[in-house]
């Protein structure tokens, strides 16, 4: 037989982009009731290398036998060799992920999904509002903010949480406060310990401690749950925040996180690939979440 | 490329390809089509309009294990394909691989997909419409590219599109078997055929207008009343040829850490396609999820690639137990009325 050139097997050199590699746990301990800290270490010292992330980024987390999902860096690429997630316990795989102790392992892969837009808020004010889990992304953001302070202008940062006790990192951010290179501010719906030194109540009282904003030359990003967004957004928009430069995450079932199984798609948009970070101008144009209100559709 | 070939050479020319790989076409049980592995040509139903199951499943199998894991972590699982000829292709069909292929093999290169892809030869054939193809008005009823080699039958012989290098050497098997005399007479031959074929459609549907038509239309109640009739049942998005969603499970041998990492088509119908965590589900309603559908196929995708994502096959008019389809949706949306 004629021998046949076809069948050019060039996959041998080509990654499988749905391979997750091990990962060692080198701390884990509770934040809250319901949500844990996670410290990893790439087994394979290449795939550390491998996972050269930005911030808002997110990897897809496997945990043997238990499934995979989507989780948001919580660590900042400034930092390199370790990563950090804070994850909540819902389900299946996230109960598991409880159950595992430090030196053990489970896959990662990514990073995936598009991050932040750094090079644009770079020389810019940065304004960060965080509410319950949005943390996880927003930490990110922050850390990195604050690694690479000269390259950003004035920087705010906004954390509401329903008690003392549910603010993830709340140690981390009170030292944040002996800094003078940032606004820090935080507080809690109500305090239930008595010892609270910060603010109470919602985290849109914050804007009037806020002084003057210089709009036009502010990038802010939001994430937290669902109500918080549609008070938050109305105060930015009050202020003439352009609406391109009110960056929002939003959360999608996902199932491959590279643009293949379909679930996360918003019309022709894939929030795994053309986000998870959006702006408030893009969220405008997407007539699924406008019916519903954006409130329903972010992150919580 | 363009090559002649007698009809009676055909059976002759398959049996010699076989060497590369198995060989499947389309036969019929009863009133069924589907793509069946076959020894010979005289298996084939070559007059079939449309299988159940579109080739796709050949590409991106309905199940497969993507890994095999143990406590040392996952292993890829590949390499059980087999080399396939896949005789009797429609340009519809060929259409929806292409479409597929820009899923899969650009950005983050599916190796599943891929694999698959390459170790499937395409041979494409031409088809006569029924009443149900509507490929003349999605602008998919010829193809110029995208298979190995492509066979219009008209009547007397065969003209022969090489569409690849991979064609080519399939027609160097058998060189004889092919000739490159073309005459005046088929050049007026294959004219006519063309204007033959084109004016065998029946259906009246167009899709002109229709990115409008959906966004003006986003609000409808004809929504809700398509939503009252359909079952969630998922069976359009199986058969249709550009649905490409997939859900991902992990299969765990009873009592060890052991097992397999599965894939499996997933369909935006059913209700848990957009649950995220605390049970918050995007598109509770059935009308939001055959929103999703309609709105993907005939008009999100026509603003990102140019080209509605419906070939016009007509399966999903086929297969719809309750009659929904891109025909009566968009009739719907346009009148304003669902038709009973
Ligand atoms: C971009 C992105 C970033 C995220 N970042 C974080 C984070 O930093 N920390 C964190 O705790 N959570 C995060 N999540 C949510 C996290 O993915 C879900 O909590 C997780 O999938 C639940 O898995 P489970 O097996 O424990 O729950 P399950 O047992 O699967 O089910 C619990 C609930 O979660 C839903 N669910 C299942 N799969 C997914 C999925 N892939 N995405 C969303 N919901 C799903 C189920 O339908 C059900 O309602 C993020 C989600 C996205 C899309
Ligand atoms: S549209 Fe028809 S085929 Fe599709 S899910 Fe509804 S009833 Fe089933
Ligand atoms: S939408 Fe219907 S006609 Fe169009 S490609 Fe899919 S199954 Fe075929």
């Amino acid at each position: 037989m004629k021998r046949l050139c076809v069948v050019v097997d060039d996959r041998e050199v080509e990654e499988n982009p749905y391979k997750p590699e091990m990962w060692r746990i080198v701390r884990r301990y509770p934040l809250t009731s319901d949500v844990n800290f996670f410290q990893m270490r790439a087994v394979d010292v290449d795939d550390l290398l491998k996972m050269d992330y930005r911030p808002g980024q997110f990897i897809m987390g496997s945990v043997l036998g238990e499934g995979e999902a989507p989780f948001s860096i919580s660590s900042t690429p400034s930092r390199p060799g370790l990563m950090e997630f804070c994850i909540r316990k819902v389900g299946t795989l996230t109960e598991s992920l409880f159950g595992l102790k430090e030196n053990q392992t489970i896959g990662l892969r990514g990073p995936y999904g598009n991050g932040f837009p750094i090079e644009k808020m770079e020389g810019k004010d940065i304004m960060i509002i965080a509410g319950g889990l949005g943390v996880a992304s927003l930490r990110s953001l922050l850390l990195y903010v604050l690694d690479n302070r000269d390259k950003f202008g004035n920087l705010v940062y906004l954390h509401g949480a329903r008690t003392p006790g549910e603010m993830l990192f709340r140690e981390e951010f009170m030292q944040l406060k002996e800094r003078d290179d940032l606004n820090c501010l935080l507080t809690v719906d109500k305090d239930d310990t008595g010892q609270w030194t910060e603010r109470e109540g919602v985290v849109t009282n914050l804007f009037k401690e806020l002084g003057p904003v210089d709009a036009k030359n502010t990038y802010v990003a939001v994430c937290g749950p669902p109500v918080m967004y549609k008070y938050v957004i109305q105060q930015l928009v009050g202020l003439n925040i352009p609406k391109h430069q009110i960056l929002m995450t939003l959360e999608r079932r996902m199932k491959c996180g590279v643009g293949k199984c379909g679930h996360c798609a918003i019309e022709y948009l894939y929030t795994c690939m053309d986000g998870p970070v959006f702006t408030y101008w893009d969220v405008l144009h997407m007539k699924e979440i406008i019916g519903k209100g954006v409130s329903d559709n972010v992150i919580a | 490329m363009i090559l002649k070939m007698k009809k009676e050479d055909l059976s002759a020319f398959l049996e010699s390809a076989k060497e590369w790989g198995e060989l499947w076409g389309p036969t019929r049980k009863g009133d069924k089509v589907a793509f069946e592995k076959v020894d010979a040509l005289s298996q084939m139903d070559l007059k079939a309009t449309r299988t159940i199951i579109p080739p796709k499943k050949f590409l991106y199998p309905p199940r497969f294990t993507m890994f095999d894991f143990d406590d040392g972590g996952y292993v890829e699982r590949t390499g059980e394909v087999p080399n396939r000829i896949l005789f009797g292709i429609h340009p519809c069909d060929t259409h929806g691989i292409q479409t597929m292929d820009k899923m899969f093999l650009e950005e983050y290169k599916d190796p599943y997909y891929a694999e698959r892809r390459e170790k499937t030869l395409l041979l494409g054939h031409s088809c006569i419409p029924d009443e149900k193809c509507m490929c003349s008005a999605t602008d998919t009823e010829f193809i110029a590219e995208g298979f190995d080699l492509f066979f219009t039958d008209l009547k007397m012989f065969y003209l022969v599109w090489v569409g690849s290098s991979r064609g080519h050497d399939l027609v160097q098997m058998r060189p004889e078997l092919f000739n490159r005399d073309i005459g005046k007479d088929d050049i007026i031959n294959y004219t006519e055929y063309r204007s033959w074929k084109s004016s065998q459609f029946t259906s009246k549907v167009d899709f002109t207008g229709m990115p409008d038509i959906f966004e003006l239309g986003y609000n409808s109640p004809v929504w809700d009343e398509l939503a009252e009739k359909c079952l969630s049942c998922g069976q359009c998005t199986m058969v249709c040829p550009t649905c490409n969603c997939y859900n991902v499970v992990d299969e765990v041998e009873l009592g060890t850490i052991d097992g397999t990492r599965d894939r499996f088509w997933d369909s935006c119908m059913f209700r848990e396609y957009s649950v995220v965590a605390g049970g918050h589900n995007f598109r509770d309603r059935r009308a939001d999820r055959l929103k999703l559908w309609y709105t993907h196929k005939l008009q999100a995708y026509i603003g990102e690639f140019g080209e509605p994502a419906c070939v016009g096959c007509g399966r999903c008019v086929a297969t719809c137990p309750v009659d929904i389809n891109v025909v009566s949706v968009s009739k719907a949306l346009k009148e304003q009325e669902v038709g009973k």
